[in-house]
């Protein structure tokens, strides 16, 4: 079946059977590779995109179910050529170590941020509870989420 | 990654469209909302219907939740994210926040419905417990129409409900009484796991008396009953701790716990009672202060 | 702490190079790696634990039309590589001929058009059974009546894999039958755990027939050593052989060994002419890839009455699996686990170490264990803490009194270990300050006076890391020595080759720094190849925290060669005898007049340009070394745990974690840090809620993260953490190396700081994982059963 759907701001559109889910849709049929997988069971958060603004995890949806929604993955967060703050803050606090829970908790900071400019570090915690970290302790990525509130204006390349 | 076998997917626009759908389709015909119970199932095989019939359309029609003469009624396409954040339930049911908080994870949160869950009907489901606390009462479709269902016939057994086929949960109403406190306790090993042990509780009072009382418990029983017996042992009294030690022994007396990764069985009786007690206290705080 | 905004010229904080890459998606990990043609395999496995194999049929499988092929262990014992060395000499099946031996193991191989595809053929192969008896605890192993897991082995009747011993077993005898001790005995079990880093193992196989190259792009921590490996397994020539590491998504030694699914990729891409990916799913790498520690150890310690401890003697039976795949270097069969004496100055230490098979999955040595340092660390220190009980002491005193002194170093243990430097006393000294340890006692009083449960824990680990010496070290005869390369371009930009890869480690960034403190080229000038064999030179690769260590050090003596070459290429340039130049601020200058003077980069030039150079010095800028460290290194710290347990409920909320950790000089105190609050997770998990556990048909119970459970945002607390600095006086730059210190600490503050917080309840011991159940049946019992 078609699967028509607009990914970063751009409508894009392939062949899936229904069952594909939408991780492998963007990573496979898209070639959008930033959206990890690490799990079988819908635990670990990986592959957490924002479907409608939301965190999802794109493991546990069809693509189909995802026709006619907007999907931001972890390259639509820079825009010409700016980081955006959560994605610098990463860097800045050094939140992210092998990388591979990265891109799911940086949708998720952006979903955040976008509903509650001003989160503690409590609901820094909440917010990424749904997602799993092997390396970092959770420590500088609740530091990195809280360094993009503090500098929204500020984005460099 | 384990994938799902191959199936065929169908869109419902409507809930008629719906219903039409599974009469068409037949028995190997599942609905799928958040999909966060069913999809996983079937990515480990354990589920492989031949046709999924996509509700998710279906929001906009079912995805409410309002008030109506003397009821809460949320729509079976209410996520959990909405049922958290919803003032209106927060309001009347405090144990709903206090339940949804605790319920797997926020990207879960966002996807997940109050139908999918119920429908689910697994023993360790915290809505299931929830509802029938609160005396809910399903509301289920079929080609014929409407008909309701109390929350203790609607949960049939572990993974059964009421729904029949072609058939499909499109609302939940909650009665709205005064003088009303509730509360939902929790242990679980984990964020997002399942309860190893979980009491919900409702106390709606008569003065100083409780007039009537609802308690259920999640993950110690075969499916999400109430504990009418030790409800009973509530009502027509002061909320004592005194009553409340009762009522959670009485609780954990019938409750019928299984052993496993989580605890052994005479722990979970153990929380069952501990958990049943801390839950009421509070929803008696909550009913005395309303 | 964030990174500062200047970049430093070397040691210090900065910001990662590799993280512009990873913030944008553009990772390179296996499962991005596309290739012309590519076709996916999946493993078939069993569902049994120990089962003969009566037929495998596959003909239904191979009439699915988008598979390509499926092999079988018949087809891979007619090539002769149905089975394959170990990293501990023993053999394991690649896919299974007789019998299986653990539920999960590989019994065929489906190569198919696209992953979907070949989970589905997965279904259409019809194997049959014929069910064994099966052993899964390790204690019944050697029974007389016990199923033979290994009757594959020539010679091997009962499940006895190796006797080990270390320490001097009549000397502590003596010290435990003298009259005044007091002796504390306790079971101390290490429950069998997971690392499950976020990505799982995979691999790419590309074998061109025509080139007669193989390219492997793999999810390897040891790229070198398994392309060796594979060329005296397989019979292809190493020469032909490209093991390519890319980005790895956390490894923790669950990506050290060689699994299966990456040999029947090899075999794949050969027989179907195609590149083969195999990636596996979660439950396949609980279920089959390296596990760690399940040691049941039996700990005596034994000491005067006023708290001075005399000896401690352990006994361990340790379960293998159904193979003995563990990798540790050689000699050493049960790793590093005579590290158990601790920080402490002992008159006498014995132990024994007993390896058995049971139907489980292999492995043993993972999960930044520095060798089986996580579970020595955590026996001495329960049983400190238990001496502490039994003699109502203190447990901080208890230590103190016991640590081995500043004054002491170079420290000879009673088990071999040759400890580098340390200043323990000041390391428990910082974390107490910082924790506010008399306070937070006075606090507990209160607490305890209301009935509430307030635990404070402490543990302080000495580790060994950084293998090692070679003719000490080696794993499967290669030695542990790395090598480094580093050439410096015309304009003075350098590149630095290395042995050694990190899975999140930021070697891209530490290992640019300890070049540009040595030779002042900025670390952005500097470029860290790393990860594919036919582009770094060989080495053993990250693990066991040795990258610091070996292949750091390897990296500080090859700038020291080229800036020793730059000071002849200054001399001709200058017309100086070298002898008259001094480096300062990364620059050649003449000792007596400071105007005079070349850079680096000038030199780069000058190295590369028309300057005729003296006698026997060639020209460029260039310079390769192996590393051969003359010891291991000795990191260590004290840490201090605050627990509020719920008596009601048997839950336990982690309130504080002070963790104080000395690995000597820090190149990157930003990483460092980073490293520590990884571990420090990873130990809040081992000792709370993870086990792989199993049922008495050999069924994994864990097989998900439904049910191996990996702690969240919500179960950590916040990080506070303290240094000591006390450089390793062998290492060229001081560092010891961090990775693996807060795994190896945390379990037993945690679980002392449980066991402290029940003390009303008379408990002495609580084993590991410490559920809310398991607290709960301490406060009934006093104690708890072991973790099956």
């Amino acid at each position: 079946m078609k699967i028509n759907l607009t990914v970063n701001g751009e409508p894009a559109s392939a062949e899936a059977e229904p069952r594909t889910l939408l991780v492998h849709f963007l990573r496979d049929s898209l070639g959008l590779r930033g959206t990890h997988w690490g799990c079988d069971t819908t635990n670990c958060g990986a592959c957490v995109v924002l479907v409608d603004g939301e965190p999802v995890k794109s493991c546990t949806m069809l693509a189909a179910m995802a026709d006619g929604h907007e999907v931001l993955t972890v390259e639509g967060l820079e825009r010409e050529g700016q980081l955006d703050p959560v994605q610098q803050g990463f860097i800045e606090e050094h939140g992210l170590q092998c990388g591979f829970c990265t891109p799911g908790m940086m949708l998720t900071a952006r979903a955040l941020l976008d509903s509650n400019p001003n989160p503690s570090e409590d609901e820094i915690r909440v917010a990424i509870s749904g997602q799993i970290c092997r390396c970092t302790g959770y420590k500088n990525i609740i530091a990195s989420i809280r360094w993009a509130a503090e500098h929204s204006e500020e984005v460099t390349a | 990654m384990q994938v799902p076998a191959p199936f065929d997917y169908a869109r419902a626009s409507t809930v008629d469209d719906a219903i039409g759908l599974l009469e068409r389709l037949g028995p190997e015909a599942r609905l799928v909302a958040g999909g966060h119970s069913l999809l996983p199932m079937m990515k480990l095989r354990l589920a492989t219907p031949e046709h999924l019939v996509d509700i998710n359309p279906l929001e906009s029609e079912l995805g409410y939740i309002r008030e109506a003469d003397g009821e809460i009624r949320i729509g079976a396409l209410a996520r959990h994210r909405d049922i958290l954040e919803s003032e209106l339930l927060a309001k009347h049911f405090p144990m709903i926040r206090e339940a949804e908080e605790l319920i797997a994870d926020p990207p879960v949160r966002n996807r997940g419905t109050i139908g999918g869950a119920l429908c689910q009907a697994d023993p360790s489901e915290d809505l299931s417990a929830v509802c029938a606390a609160l005396g809910a009462v399903a509301v289920i479709r079929g080609r014929d129409g409407e008909r309701t269902v109390e929350m203790p016939e609607f949960h049939q057994g572990p993974y059964e409900t009421a729904v029949g086929d072609a058939e499909m949960l499109v609302e939940v109403r909650i009665p709205i009484r005064e003088h009303a406190g509730s509360a939902y306790e929790k242990v679980k090993r984990r964020t997002g796991d399942w309860a190893t042990a979980a009491a919900g509780t409702a106390l709606w009072l008569d003065g100083s008396d409780v007039a009537a009382a609802g308690i259920a418990l999640s993950a110690v029983n075969p499916s999400n009953v109430r504990s009418t017996r030790a409800e009973e042992a509530l009502v027509g009294r002061p909320p004592t701790e005194e009553a409340f030690a009762e009522a959670a022994a009485i609780a954990a007396e019938d409750c019928e716990p299984i052993g496993d990764l989580r605890g052994p069985a005479d722990y979970k009786r153990h929380l069952a009672r501990e958990l049943t007690h801390r839950a009421l206290r509070r929803a008696a705080e909550r009913a005395l202060a309303s | 702490m964030a990174a500062t905004t200047e970049t430093p010229t070397g040691f210090g904080r900065m910001k990662r190079k590799e993280d512009p890459r990873f913030v944008r998606g553009q990772g390179n990990y296996v499962d991005d790696v596309s290739l012309p043609g590519m076709l996916h395999g999946a493993a078939l496995r069993s569902p049994l634990a120990h089962a003969r194999i009566v037929s495998v049929d596959t003909s239904a499988a191979l009439q699915h039309p988008k598979v390509r092929a499926v092999i079988t262990g018949k087809d891979l014992e007619a090539q002769g590589l149905a089975w394959m060395p170990t990293l501990s000499a023993d053999t394991q099946a690649v896919l299974a001929t007789d019998k299986v031996r653990f539920q999960g193991q590989e019994v065929a191989f489906v190569i198919a058009d696209d992953h979907y595809a070949a989970r589905d053929a997965l279904e259409l192969i019809d194997v049959e059974y014929e069910e064994l008896p099966v052993l899964v605890d390790p204690r019944k192993a050697l029974d007389p009546d016990a199923p033979v897991i290994r009757d594959d082995k020539e010679g091997q009747d009962s499940n006895h894999i190796f006797d080990w011993e270390a320490g001097d077993q009549a000397e502590t005898e003596r010290v435990f039958e003298d009259a005044d001790v007091v002796v504390v005995t306790q079971e101390i079990p290490f429950q069998r755990v997971h690392p499950c880093p976020l990505e799982t193992c995979g691999a790419v196989a590309d074998y061109n027939a025509v080139t007669g190259k193989l390219r492997l792009w793999c999810t390897t921590q040891a790229p070198h050593a398994h392309r060796t490996l594979y060329a005296l397994v397989a019979g292809l020539p190493e020469h032909k052989i490209q093991v390519i590491a890319p980005d790895i998504g956390g490894g923790f030694g669950n990506k050290v060994p060689i699994y299966p699914g990456y040999v029947c990729a090899v075999v794949g891409s050969i027989v179907t002419g195609k590149p083969v990916k195999w990636m596996e799913d979660r439950t396949e790498n609980l279920t089959s890839t390296g596990f760690a520690r399940d040691y049941l150890m039996r700990g005596r310690i034994a000491a005067d009455r006023d708290g001075r401890i005399r000896g401690l003697r352990v006994d361990v039976l340790a379960d293998h699996g159904a193979f003995n795949a563990t990798a540790q270097p050689s000699k050493y069969p049960a790793g590093f686990f005579h590290i158990f004496t601790g920080s402490y100055d002992l008159e006498a230490a014995y132990c024994t170490v007993k390896g058995v098979y049971t139907n489980k999955a292999p492995g043993g040595v993972a999960y930044r264990c520095s060798f089986r340092v996580t579970e020595a660390a955590y026996l001495v220190e329960r049983m400190v803490d238990l001496l502490a009980d039994e003699l109502e002491i203190d447990p901080v005193e208890l230590r103190m009194k016991n640590f081995i002194r500043s004054d002491q170093f170079p420290y000879t243990t009673k088990t071999g270990w040759t400890y580098d430097s340390g200043d323990y006393h000041a390391a428990m000294n910082e974390a107490v300050r910082i924790a506010g340890y008399e306070e937070l006692r006075r606090e507990q009083a209160e607490r305890r006076q209301r009935g509430e449960c307030m635990g404070i824990g402490v543990s302080f680990f000495t580790e060994t890391v950084g293998a090692g010496p070679r003719k000490d070290m080696d794993i499967a005869g290669l030695g542990m020595a790395d090598g480094a390369e580093l050439r410096v371009h015309p304009t003075g930009k350098a590149v630095l080759r290395i042995s050694v890869k990190t899975q999140g480690q930021g070697h891209e960034t530490t290992f640019a720094q300890i070049v540009a403190e040595e030779l002042g080229i900025p670390p952005d000038d500097v470029e860290v190849v790393h990860g594919d064999t036919d582009q770094t030179p060989f080495g053993l690769g990250t693990y066991g925290s040795r990258s610091t260590p070996v292949s750091g050090a390897a990296a500080a003596i090859v700038a020291r060669k080229v800036r020793d070459k730059a000071r002849l290429i200054a001399s001709a340039a200058l017309e100086f005898s070298p002898d008259d130049l001094e480096w300062e601020n990364c620059c050649l200058i003449d000792k007596g007049a400071t105007e005079k003077g070349q850079t680096i980069q000038e030199l780069a030039l000058a190295s590369h340009g028309a300057l005729e150079l003296p006698d026997g010095v060639e020209g460029h800028l260039d310079a390769e070394a192996v590393y051969n460290p003359p010891n291991l290194t000795y990191p260590y710290g004290a840490y201090i745990c605050v627990v509020d347990v719920d008596p009601g409920t048997g839950e336990v909320k982690l309130r504080r974690f002070i963790s104080v950790d000395d690995c000597g000089v820090r190149i990157n105190p930003m990483v460092v840090e980073g490293q520590i609050h990884g571990g420090l997770a990873e130990g809040v998990g081992i000792a709370l809620m993870q086990h792989v556990a199993f049922d008495e048909q050999g069924n994994c119970l864990s097989g998900s993260f439904m049910d191996y459970l990996v702690p969240s945002s919500m179960e950590v607390p916040d990080w506070e953490l303290g240094e000591t600095v006390t450089p390793s006086p062998h290492h060229p730059l001081g560092a010891k190396g961090v990775g693996e210190s807060s795994n190896v600490g945390s379990p037993p503050a945690i679980v002392n700081a449980v066991v402290d917080a029940l003390e009303p309840f008379g408990v002495r011991h609580v084993d590991m994982p410490v559920t809310p159940a398991r607290v709960w049946e301490a406060m009934q019992k006093g104690t708890t059963e072991p973790p099956q």
